[in-house]
């Protein structure tokens, strides 16, 4: 585990420590009735207002769970923003077949739910050429021999990273926050569940661990994030973080190295030299949904 | 006019022989600066591989009259079956060299080695090929901030039949990379419906 | 103190002595809540995958009737408005009791929030100090802040009246006024801020609208009366509870006007979304007329509801516009069921599924609630109904004075302290 993380420093720290030990009492009594995880989670406070010292208790408690859960060894980091990166991604519209390979690469990278309940973060939606980006016509659940089909073309929606997130104004908890590098990240052992953020979120984006989530111990990834793929309880809200744990290490995302036609984009956006900046600067860009004002980190463009 | 095209173009056989030869050998690492995406930190990927046993072409050109007339091929049925690249107004030779079969032959006569044959694809798809050097057209892997692996037309594209339909992972000099399908993807499953997942 | 210890007991004793049919009643609660108890224990062990709210519709029924019983919380409040216009002789009853309801029902506000929490062991998280509440910036922080803070001025205020009025003592009006007054506007704001929670989410075009919040007023000032109408015929036949036809015809006639405007405002809604048919159309028609998915399956398991709402809403308002059927208590009675339906109806159900239906990404999910979403349901409101009828049974002998202290039992209440005991 490394702990190597910037924060801003944290106020009244203690005092707050304290209520919440004395508080801690009814907390526990609730949580034993909820499929308990563990006093020591209960008790932790805010992710932002850990102490290295403490952070680095919390990794180590996460990869006892893991080992607990799925018995097998982990490595959990919670490696911070670099500096001066921002970062952005492209979606080409007009190589995308529709194939669904980013998909399963992302279950499959970030340790999602597999079935019931299945959660898939990226959400390919077929569209009609005649109609255009028009959710009216889109269908998740479209079946083929091959794609792309005849008059459809394809649109990817996974969280759009927005500049003006609508689900971080929206969480009574300050569960889920936007870093510097522009990820929103959820703090799993911070919400409550109460799903506001699912209702504000215009991308269908968050998703909801309806159930314990399923997933073999023989298919997690071991190389986990604190914000990102690390296993999640029942009961909390989780999201694409841009592969937090791949691309803080500076790796590309799951999805971009998975998409077999290249119609995914990532980069920093404060680079002029980046993929990303040079899809913006030659490419007509736009984003979904544009008059909602979320503006978002994601932009979809067509290269032809 | 052919006289001197084929004068200027002896050097550059001879180069191309040495870059087939590096080719067959060992991993094209190596790249000229001017034509390829420049930024330190690029690696080429494999190129996929040559159907078996037809390279190099020389082995049987070599004894075969050099014809440069257009017309309809008796052999080479393989491609000619395939063959959907502008097929109207295209033919063999307007890519492959009538002199030397082991390299590509651009619209200036010069010619160039099958491993640069972006070079050749970029002289008509100029939009696609600065797009592919900027790393907007075509696929990276690797590190947004360093060392990236980049796939070159052919890996997806095949020269006879360039439309895109697909790729499937191969192995190709011991290397990992794509090769482009004559076929469509078949698309993963489709998600379960919210009314499938019941407990 | 000893007074107070001596309350307790009292009023223990109040709850536990009954005829048959309070016993009755008080075992099918308990029957009630058993069955949400045993339901609940197993959704929180499964997780709500029990219930049939999935990332599409990710709030439901839970939340639904959280929605409609605000409602009915603010506006027994208010009811204090007319009263005090209007003069009533009961006024401290009437907002005792209305108090008493909206108690009750901010108690299975806060229970239906509560069951639709995916974390409820993390409530404490909201919290200021010992959580990290996201204020002002989090209309649900809002919400928690105005119910608890309206539950605690209507404890407050009906802890203090009853144990003046049990003591033998009248209540002081510098004290009961104030208070009531500042009641009212918490009470209107419980709702707009309710109302704010969904409007605010311009994700959710159904919901995102300025007329909201207007809505869920007019909405509540028929649906709140209306239990009160009920309570105060049942009050005045059981205990010899002092309110006169007048005041109650005057309740429904307001509740006319108030339907009145809350049918207004749908058609205000319903002509901006079919005349300017952009795509927000959707969620419209997928209510009243039903929608068609990608592959031309049609989905309509709402518009049933949406029509038997409309018609309740409708012929209620009629009932209670026309003098003669507003004052023969049967057509009046109906009449107050049929404001219930159509409130319970559109405040509920027709309000949160379509605002999920389709969903972001334009599909659509038909949610209907799963028999362990009904059950808690019908545990929460057996608690709720619970308390209300322990506080009733406490409250109604207090104000018509047969529970006094034993020191007081046979003082009358003291002169013009704005009482109207008999």
């Amino acid at each position: 585990m490394s702990a190597n993380r910037s924060r801003p420093p944290s106020g009244p720290v203690t005092r707050r420590a304290f209520l919440r030990t004395a508080a801690a009492g009814a907390a526990v009594s609730a949580a034993a009735c909820s499929g308990a995880p563990g006093l020591e989670a209960v008790l932790r406070k805010h992710f932002r207002e850990l102490s290295p010292d403490e952070l680095r208790r919390d990794l180590a408690r996460i990869e006892r769970r893991n080992r607990e859960r799925f018995g097998r060894a982990t490595h959990v980091t919670a490696e911070g923003p670099r500096p001066g990166v921002e970062f952005g991604y492209g979606l080409d519209l007009s190589r995308c077949v529709g194939c669904r390979r980013c998909v399963y690469a992302c279950v499959k990278e970030n340790n999602q739910s597999r079935r019931n309940p299945q959660i898939h973060w990226i959400q390919v939606l077929e569209m009609e050429k005649e109609h255009g980006v028009d959710l009216a016509h889109a269908d998740l659940y479209y079946e083929a021999d091959a794609v792309p089909r005849p008059g459809k073309f394809y649109f990817p929606v996974q969280c759009q990273q927005c500049r003006d997130p609508p689900c971080v104004k929206v969480c009574p908890t300050q569960a889920t926050w936007k870093e510097r590098d522009g990820i929103v990240v959820v703090d799993y052992d911070w919400c409550i569940g109460c799903r506001c953020c699912m209702s504000a979120c215009p991308y269908g984006a968050r998703h909801f661990n309806w159930a314990a989530p399923t997933l073999p111990p023989g298919e997690l990834n071991p190389e986990q994030h604190h914000l990102g793929n690390r296993p999640r309880p029942k009961g909390v809200v989780e999201k694409c973080t841009f592969c937090i744990q791949r691309t803080r290490a500076g790796r590309y995302p799951a999805c971009v190295e998975a998409c077999p036609v290249g119609a995914r984009k990532f980069g920093d956006l404060l680079d002029a030299e980046s993929e990303i900046r040079r899809v913006m600067e030659t490419k007509r860009v736009f984003v979904f949904k544009e008059e909602l004002a979320t503006h978002p980190r994601l932009y979809y463009f067509y290269a032809t | 006019m052919r006289p001197r095209s084929i004068r200027r173009s002896i050097p550059a056989v001879l180069l191309g022989l040495v870059a087939v030869t590096a080719h067959a050998g060992a991993p094209a690492s190596a790249r000229p600066a001017s034509t390829a995406p420049s930024p330190i930190g690029l690696v080429e990927a494999e190129a996929p591989p040559f159907s078996e046993g037809i390279f190099p072409c020389s082995a049987c050109h070599a004894s075969l009259e050099k014809n440069g007339a257009r017309r309809e091929l008796a052999f080479h049925d393989e491609q000619q079956s395939v063959f959907s690249h502008d097929a109207e107004h295209r033919w063999c030779l307007d890519c492959h060299d009538l002199q030397d079969r082991d390299v590509l032959r651009l619209a200036s006569g010069a010619t160039v080695p099958f491993t640069e044959s972006y070079r050749l694809c970029g002289q008509c798809h100029g939009d696609k090929s600065r797009d592919w050097r900027a790393g907007v057209h075509g696929k990276r892997v690797g590190r947004w901030d360093g060392a990236k692996t980049y796939f070159l037309c052919v890996n997806c594209h095949d020269p006879h039949s360039p439309r895109f339909k697909g790729v499937r992972e191969i192995v190709s000099n011991g290397k990992r990379t794509v090769a482009p399908t004559r076929g469509y993807l078949k698309p993963e499953p489709r998600p379960v419906r919210p009314e499938e997942q019941r407990r | 103190m000893s007074g107070i210890v001596e309350f307790g007991r009292g009023c223990v004793r109040q709850v536990l002595t009954g005829g048959r049919a309070y016993k009755a009643w008080l075992a099918l609660l308990l029957a009630a809540i058993a069955v949400g108890a045993v339901a609940y224990a197993r959704q929180a062990a499964v997780g709500l995958i029990a219930t049939n709210m999935r990332d599409d519709v990710s709030w439901a029924f839970y939340i639904g009737n959280f929605t409609f019983l605000v409602g009915v919380a603010a506006a027994a409040v208010l009811l204090v408005i007319p009263a005090y216009v209007y003069q009533w002789k009961p006024l401290k009853e009437v907002v005792v009791l209305g108090e008493l309801l909206a108690i009750s029902a901010l108690v299975m506000c806060l229970l239906f929030v509560l069951v639709d929490m995916g974390r409820p062991d993390r409530f404490l998280h909201v919290l200021p100090l010992l959580g990290k509440p996201n204020f002002p910036r989090s209309l649900l922080t809002w919400d928690a802040l105005v119910l608890n803070t309206y539950l605690f001025v209507n404890l407050a205020l009906v802890l203090y009246l009853l144990y003046r009025t049990y003591r033998g003592r009248g209540y002081d009006r510098r004290v009961f006024l104030p208070l009531v007054l500042l009641s009212i506007p918490i009470a209107i704001s419980t709702h707009t801020v309710t109302a704010f929670l969904y409007d605010g989410m311009a994700a959710r075009p159904y919901w995102n609208a300025s007329i909201l919040a207007p809505r869920f007023i007019a909405s509540a000032f028929c649906s709140g009366p209306a239990v009160m109408i009920v309570l105060f015929q049942i009050l005045r036949r059981t205990n010899d509870f002092p309110i006169q036809d007048e005041a109650i015809w005057k309740i429904a006639e307001l509740m006319s006007y108030a339907m009145f405007l809350n049918l207004f405002l749908l058609g205000a809604e319903l002509f901006k979304e079919y005349y300017s048919a952009t795509e927000h159309l959707a969620y419209t028609q997928y209510l009243w007329r039903g929608l068609r998915d990608a592959s031309g399956a049609p989905h309509g398991a709402l518009v049933p509801y949406a029509w038997i709402s409309l018609a309740c809403s409708v012929s209620a308002f009629l009932l209670f516009l026309v003098p003669r059927t507003r004052k023969d208590y049967r057509t009046l009675n109906l009449g107050c069921l049929l404001i219930w339906a159509g409130v319970y109806i559109e405040k509920g159900m027709g309000l949160i599924i379509p605002g999920f239906t389709p969903s972001a990404l334009g599909q659509i999910y038909e949610y209907t609630p799963t028999g362990t979403e009904w059950a808690v349901a019908v545990g929460v409101f057996g608690i709720g109904f619970l308390v209300f009828t322990l506080l009733v049974k406490i409250a109604v002998p207090i104000l018509v004075g047969t529970f006094r202290a034993p020191d007081r039992a046979r003082v009358p209440a003291p002169a013009g302290a704005g009482t109207a005991s008999p």
